[in-house]
This record gives structure tokens, C-alpha cells and sequence, in this order.
């Protein structure tokens, strides 16, 4: 006799099972080396507090009410929960504080085409220290822990996700025509984004050559060149910075790179293998999240989707 | 690296495979074999339309060419739509048989309207938009059977030039969209793959 889970969910068995730990604890044997402490948090929070990370708490879509009347959900990533253990429990701790989880989290299924509700994510945060040094010595460490997990040819995605945004309030596009535009930078549809550019009112054609094709702007330094008038100084720091660690070649700066959750303020980031056809992770800089829970902190730090992670060393082990 | 390029095998197959001649591939296999799927030299697969979102979303093809219609239908695959590439023009419409308007009266009279389609997703989202309630009943053969039998009020489908709405004695009631070819690509491999994507979108941009 069967019985059914829930669409997006998943039973793990002993083979499989065994496979995934060994990831997690290599990955975790890197972030503990470097000095990022294990935490785990409660998988149930109070909306209130995750909505003070978030406006409308919009990631975290499974909500219940306890005994009291009080509104709890189900965390949607690890970051706003390490927000709310730095603000209270670490009050006044002295910066940098380093964590790495590896910890369950739940998202809503909304393209319906095979996405998981439920995933397991590993990830470290970096609270308290500044761009462009926090992101480097995340993403050093997140390319070395995915080598240690069996990994090869992962690349790291760069950009800066408060670019678009910025680029059209310089060229003075109005306020209104903001969200659709960065709607369709999000999907890449850059035929749409082409049209709506090209009903824009006022602009010079060469504003609206960079508007249009600053989503092709994606490979190594050089793309930084081919930004004209862009303000690229923290994106060079930064390429500065991965060179000294030796791991500059496995970045891939990509200046159309949006990441869907609103509390990014800086660098946004992806992880890539081109053994599978998704990411296998991302992250950023996120220096107002802290401060909303009352300990005003910069902050990076990056999440992987460990079943991804083991789908791709799966995948490139399959092409030898 | 080179690249694996998913073309439709339909409406858009001859007019992709001219665009991939014209960019320099060599596309003679593909038009002498019917049957054949997979040409791994030429770095093409062949497939249904609507399969070719699937293929590219997964990564098992880099880049792909397939019509705005199916990427309407199937809004939720994370792919990249690259360029327009201004062959294959049709049109998303709303027909009804000729004489009064059945949608309308439909409407009127029961509060809500039936239509045949094999594109629901764009039909409901229509109906939707132009607040009207609206009973999607997908078909997958000639669309244009359902209201001559009284299955359905109207119609959603895409029309090349009309003809086939008329010779069933369907009239044209709205347009929803107008499509054509798009080219898309995989995220990653439009990140990984960058110099050998951008130098084919140059040379379809440069046609």
C-alpha cells in the first residue's frame, strides 16, 4: 500500500542519505575551520520577527497559530534567524561574528514544475564585516568548500544588486516604470525589457543601449570595462581581493544578476557547475538586515541547496 | 564548448533551420532525416514545440527556438529569452462561431462563457485580466471542432493568417497576443557558455 507526501517533499534513504551527510560534513569540516560555528535555530518562528527582516515576511509561506493566538511560520532561509540570534544573543559581542548552518527550510512550490517545498540548506554568514573584504572571504571559502565536497568546475556568479535599480534612477526613469523593468531583468526577458526601454520617454540612445544591454554584461574583469559610466570601483576591490586568494578565475562577474529577496543592499551572488542547468545556491550583502533587529551590522553570507550540490557532483562525476 | 541548440520540429522548423543555415551550422542532416532526434555533429536537437522550454530550463540544451505562444503557455520555466527573431508571426485569438456573439450572450444569460483551448493557461489568464468568468476546457486536437459541436462558446488559439478559423466558420472576436520566434537560453550555460551565446545572438542581431 502507498501513502502520498506532499508535492516538493521528499523521503531520503540509507544510500542516498549516506551520500548527502558526506557532503554536508566536508562542507562543514571548511566553515568550522575558518572559524564559522555551527548554529541551528527553531524551524518555527514568530511571523512578527520574520517580517522584521523581511516586509511581509513574503519567503516564509506556511504559517500556523500556536496555543496563545500567535502567528508562527516556517523559516524560508537561515539568514533572518542568524539576524535575530546575533541581536539577542550576542548583543554585544565584538565583530566580526562568524556562524555556518546546515539546517531545513521551506519555501512555496510555485512554478509547480518539480521545485522542492522542503530543502536542506548549508550556508555561513559574516556579520560585521565591510564590503568588499566580507564578500571575498565568503566567497573564497564557499569555492573551497564545494572543491572539498567533490566539486570541480563550480563557478561563482558576482554582481551587484542594487545596480539597475541605481542605473534608472540615474538616467531618471521614472519611479512608476521601475518594477516592471526589473521584473523583466529578474526573468532575463530581454525582449520585453527591450520593448518597455524602447517606450521609455527622454532617454539619450545611449541610455537606452545600457539599459537594454546591461544584462549581457556577464565574464571575467573585462565586462567591468564594458560598463561604461558605471560606478564598478566595489565590484574591482572585490576582483582585487579573490586574485590575492587565488580563486578570482572562478568568478564570473554578471552585472544583470538580480536575486529575488528584497534584503540584499550590495553584491548579490550565484553558484554555478555546468554539469546541471541551475544554481546551486546564492547569496549577498545584506547591511540593513541587521540593523532592523536592533544591532546595526554589515553583513554577507551565502546559502547552498545541498541536494543540488550532490546532484551536480553526481552529474560531474558522470561525465568523468 | 560548443553549443546544443534545441529547434522545434512544427510551424517554426524550416524557418530555424534557415536561421541556423544563415549563422553558418550545417543543418542538411537535420533536413534529410524525419525521424532522426539528436545530431550531436551539428549540435542540434530536434523536438516538439512545446518540449523545448523542458529542455532548456534543465540544461540538456544551452540555447533553443520556439515560439512566444508556448513561453506564454508555460510562464513558469526559468529560461532566458534572448532575441526576438522576427520569423514565425501569428496571432493569440479569441474566435467564436460567425452570427451574434455567443461569448457575450453566454455571459449574459449563464455568467459565464465555455472556451476550447489547447493553450489554458493563456486563456484563463485572459479571462481573468478582462474580468470575465470563464470555463478552460483543454483539447489537444483541432480546436476548431469544439464550438461547431456545441462542446464550447468560443475558442483561444493561434492564427497564422485566418484561414483555418474562416473555412470552419469561426470569426475573430480579440487578439490577446502577437508571437514569434524567440530564442532562449539555459541561466547557467547563458552565464558559462557567455562568449559562444553572445557571439551567436551578434550574428542573428547582425543578420
Amino acid at each position: 500500500m502507498t501513502h502520498r507526501i506532499p508535492p516538493g517533499t521528499r523521503d531520503v534513504l540509507p544510500d542516498e542519505m549516506r551520500e548527502l551527510r558526506a557532503i554536508s560534513s566536508r562542507l562543514r569540516a571548511v566553515f568550522e575551520d575558518a572559524g564559522y560555528g555551527e548554529v541551528h535555530t527553531p524551524a518555527l518562528e514568530y511571523e512578527e520577527v520574520l517580517r522584521r527582516g523581511e516586509e511581509h515576511a513574503a519567503g516564509a509561506r506556511y504559517r500556523t497559530f500556536d496555543e496563545q493566538g500567535d502567528v508562527l511560520a516556517l523559516r524560508s532561509d537561515m539568514t533572518i534567524p542568524i539576524a535575530r540570534v546575533v541581536a539577542t544573543r550576542y548583543a554585544d559581542a565584538e565583530p566580526p561574528l562568524r556562524f555556518c548552518y546546515f539546517a531545513h527550510a521551506w519555501r512555496a512550490v510555485e512554478r509547480g514544475v518539480g521545485e522542492p517545498r522542503e530543502f536542506l540548506q548549508g550556508g555561513l554568514e559574516l556579520i560585521g564585516s565591510p564590503a568588499p573584504e566580507g564578500e571575498a572571504e565568503v566567497l573564497a571559502l564557499t569555492i573551497a568548500a564545494l572543491e572539498e565536497a567533490g566539486l570541480r568546475r563550480h563557478r561563482v556568479g558576482v554582481g551587484d544588486g542594487a545596480l539597475y535599480r541605481g542605473l534608472l534612477r540615474d538616467v531618471g526613469v521614472d519611479e512608476e516604470q521601475h518594477m516592471p523593468l526589473l521584473e523583466c531583468l529578474s526573468r532575463r526577458d530581454l525582449v520585453g525589457l527591450d520593448m518597455l526601454v524602447s517606450r521609455l520617454p527622454g532617454l539619450g540612445e545611449q541610455e537606452r543601449s545600457l539599459l537594454v544591454r546591461l544584462p549581457e554584461l556577464r565574464g571575467g574583469i573585462e565586462v567591468l570595462d564594458r560598463a561604461d559610466g558605471l560606478e564598478l570601483g566595489g565590484l574591482r576591490e572585490l576582483h582585487e581581493l579573490l586574485a590575492e586568494r587565488g580563486v578570482a578565475d572562478r568568478v564570473i562577474f554578471d552585472l544583470g544578476l538580480v536575486r529575488e529577496l528584497g534584503y540584499y543592499t550590495g553584491a548579490v551572488f550565484e553558484v554555478y557547475d555546468p554539469a546541471v542547468g541551475f544554481a546551486l545556491g546564492g547569496g549577498g550583502r545584506y547591511d540593513d538586515l541587521l540593523g532592523r533587529f536592533g544591532r546595526p551590522l554589515p553583513a554577507c553570507g551565502v546559502g547552498l541547496d545541498v541536494q543540488r550540490v550532490h546532484l551536480a557532483q553526481a552529474a560531474e562525476e558522470a561525465l568523468g | 564548448m560548443s553549443l546544443t541548440i534545441a529547434v522545434p520540429r512544427g510551424a517554426l522548423f524550416e524557418g530555424s533551420l534557415d536561421l541556423l543555415d544563415s549563422l553558418g551550422l550545417d543543418t542538411a542532416e537535420v533536413r534529410d532525416n524525419d525521424r532522426k532526434l539528436l545530431f550531436e555533429e551539428a549540435g542540434i536537437v530536434t523536438m516538439r514545440p512545446s518540449d523545448v522550454p523542458t529542455y532548456v530550463e534543465h540544461g540538456s540544451a544551452d540555447i533553443g527556438i520556439v515560439g512566444k505562444d508556448v513561453l506564454l503557455e508555460q510562464s513558469q520555466r526559468n529560461v532566458y529569452e534572448l532575441l526576438d527573431l522576427g520569423f514565425g508571426h501569428c496571432r493569440m485569438v479569441v474566435a467564436a462561431p460567425e452570427g451574434g456573439d455567443p461569448i457575450a450572450s453566454a455571459l449574459r444569460r449563464l455568467g459565464r462563457v465555455r472556451i476550447a483551448t489547447k493553450y489554458p493557461r493563456i486563456a484563463a489568464q485572459h479571462f481573468a485580466d478582462t474580468g470575465r468568468q470563464a470555463e478552460i476546457v483543454e483539447v489537444k486536437g483541432s480546436v476548431e471542432l469544439a464550438p461547431l459541436t456545441g462542446l464550447v462558446d468560443g475558442i483561444v488559439d493561434l492564427t497564422a493568417t485566418g484561414t483555418t478559423l474562416a473555412e470552419n466558420g469561426l470569426r475573430e472576436l480579440e487578439e490577446i497576443s502577437t508571437c514569434t520566434a524567440r530564442l532562449i537560453a539555459n541561466p547557467v550555460a547563458h552565464k558559462l557558455k557567455a562568449d559562444e551565446i553572445d557571439a551567436l545572438v551578434g550574428k542573428v542581431r547582425s543578420r
